[in-house]
């Protein structure tokens, strides 16, 4: 992908704060508050009162702190966490966006084991709490973009896959990984209904699954998943369409052959097994070229363009080189 | 659907004395009150969109809500004339230009959120998207064919064409609902969830059906 270079998130350096600058922030901050500093600082100490003001937590869930990273990190501002949690596609709970809100509270995330198996040195079953306490916490905040043609931007927590792959050793035949999520008819009123095959399964190339942008997330607004988000654990692809994002994942396998996913089983023609954000290549139904940021744009407002790879071009880009990506939606 | 039924449930009464079911249909106030109810959706949808109580993605919202309401009048326009016989209530007729014209509303209102709130009035885009998509084009070609009915609907109309003509033109009605059903039918095979449409396609199967068997019985 030659267009479209630069999306903003290669930080020039003459964007990076002074490393004097950044030690004595705490200090500068005050200074700004009081209008003592000068103007060219105002849009740095914006952000960071940005950055510092997502940690706000709804207080509806247990904490899960992060520690704020830069992987990915946007300015954009963030989708209500009301919002967030009231219009999510899981079709366990439902086909309607507010189901899964409404229906995912009989869901148990305790006890809860996630194995990981297949084409690794060091196979195991992990306890939920165990893989929650594997690697530190980060908050990480990304751009969400549904296949639908709609956006968030949510403040995730978790960490790289990366952290976990590395610790079960993949072996030379692991091509792929493949996420397989719950489907439990007692708890998921909709499992069952004729809509996909259950389970849900997705994959990833070994490449995608090993890019830090991977999330394995755990929590999003500083507290953990609720039911309705993936809890207790699920994946975050920011560059890709939502559905790539399993939600209450149980098993993770290394496989090497590509996953036969849930929607390409369901609609070979309309979902791929890569699904990049892409707005120049269409869904056969509806144009990808642009969408309609939840919570943000008004009714009325024009929606807004799709960025290639949804934004984060340059820290993907190189994993399709020489890839049709039309062919290899 | 109510607004349909309630005249039904009178027939109750009118199976012992027709004579006294038939003010309740002619009453000056039956037509009123069913514009007040079919109106309702409107209103509702009006003032979600300015009081934010349609979602969170009210521009869907609408723009689905407005398409099942053209469906639904659809439906209720094409049951006048079968809920007619059965109830043996002729004056059920005087309520159908109405709900056809409600129909008609509704698809207008569709139309226009998705060309406002999808496309930006972008003529351009919609001109370049519509032909792209087959459900898309399906969906334009049902509401198409809705206007020059809803054109034909008063009755200077019905007097210049010739009710002859106008009966035949009218049965564009048929095109119309099936095209809606078959648009409908695409938007959710992108999901693969039919449930809804399963139900569309019983009614509108069940109204047309019945057409088809009053007209192999008269032939």
């Amino acid at each position: 992908m030659h267009f479209l270079k630069d999306r903003g998130f290669a930080i020039p350096s003459s964007e990076v704060t002074p490393r004097d600058v950044y030690e004595g922030r705490r200090h500068l901050l005050k200074l700004l508050a009081m209008g003592a500093a000068g103007a060219t600082l105002s849009a740095w100490a914006a952000r960071v009162a940005l950055a510092q003001s997502t940690t706000a937590r709804p207080n509806k869930l247990a904490a899960l702190p992060g520690s704020h990273s830069s992987v990915g990190g946007t300015m954009e501002k963030l989708t209500p966490y009301q919002d967030v949690t009231t219009y999510n596609n899981f079709y366990e709970f439902g086909t309607d966006k507010s189901d899964p809100g409404r229906n995912a509270h009989t869901l148990k995330t305790r006890p809860w084991t996630i194995a990981v198996e297949g084409e690794v040195k060091k196979p195991k079953v992990y306890d939920i709490d165990e893989l929650i306490k594997l690697a530190p916490m980060e908050e990480r905040i990304y751009r969400l973009r549904c296949v639908e043609g709609w956006s968030m931007v949510v403040p995730w927590v978790g960490y790289s896959m990366s952290e976990l792959i590395k610790r079960v050793e993949p072996t030379g035949q692991a091509k792929y990984v493949e996420f397989v999520t719950l489907a439990d008819p007692k708890t998921m009123p909709y499992v069952g209904s004729r809509v996909l095959e259950w389970p849900y399964v997705e994959g990833l190339r070994m490449d995608e699954a090993m890019h830090p942008l991977a999330l394995l997330t755990f929590g999003l607004y500083g507290e953990i998943l609720p039911n309705q988000n993936g809890a207790p654990v699920r994946a975050v692809l920011p560059w890709k369409y939502g559905f790539k994002s399993g939600k209450s994942i149980v098993k993770i396998r290394f496989v090497e052959k590509e996953p036969r996913t849930s929607w390409v089983k369901a609609n070979s023609g309309e979902y791929g097994f890569y699904s990049n954000v892409n707005p120049k290549v269409d869904h056969p139904r509806w144009s990808q070229a642009t969408e309609r940021r939840i919570g943000e744009d008004g009714i009325f407002q024009k929606k807004r363009p799709t960025l290639m790879f949804n934004g984060y071009e340059s820290q993907v880009g190189q994993l399709y080189a020489g890839m049709d990506l039309a062919k290899y939606f | 659907m109510s607004a349909v039924l309630k005249p039904g449930a009178s027939t109750i009464v009118s199976a012992r004395s027709p004579a006294r079911a038939k003010p309740a249909l002619l009453h000056p106030v039956a037509k009123p009150l069913l514009f007040m109810l079919c109106v309702l959706p409107f209103v509702w949808l009006f003032y979600g969109a300015f009081a934010n109580t349609l979602g969170a993605n009210p521009a869907e919202a609408l723009i689905r809500s407005t398409g099942d309401w053209t469906l639904r009048f659809l439906c209720i326009t094409l049951a006048v004339t079968p809920l007619r016989q059965w109830t043996k209530q002729p004056s059920l007729a005087r309520f159908r230009r109405m709900l056809g014209l409600f129909a008609f509303l509704y698809v207008v209102l569709h139309f226009l959120s998705y060309a406002w709130l999808d496309m930006g009035f972008d003529l351009a885009t919609i001109a370049h998207d519509i032909p792209k998509r087959p459900f898309a084009l399906v969906g334009f070609t049902a509401f198409v064919l809705m206007i020059p009915l809803a054109v034909t609907s008063f009755n200077r109309a019905i007097k210049a064409l010739g009710a002859k003509r106008w009966k035949a033109l009218h049965k564009l009605v048929y095109a119309t609902v099936l095209l809606g059903l078959l648009h409908f039918f695409w938007m959710k095979a992108a999901k693969n969830n039919f449930g809804e449409v399963a139900i569309y396609a019983v009614v509108i199967a069940f109204l047309l059906g019945w057409r088809i068997q009053q007209r192999l019985r008269s032939a």
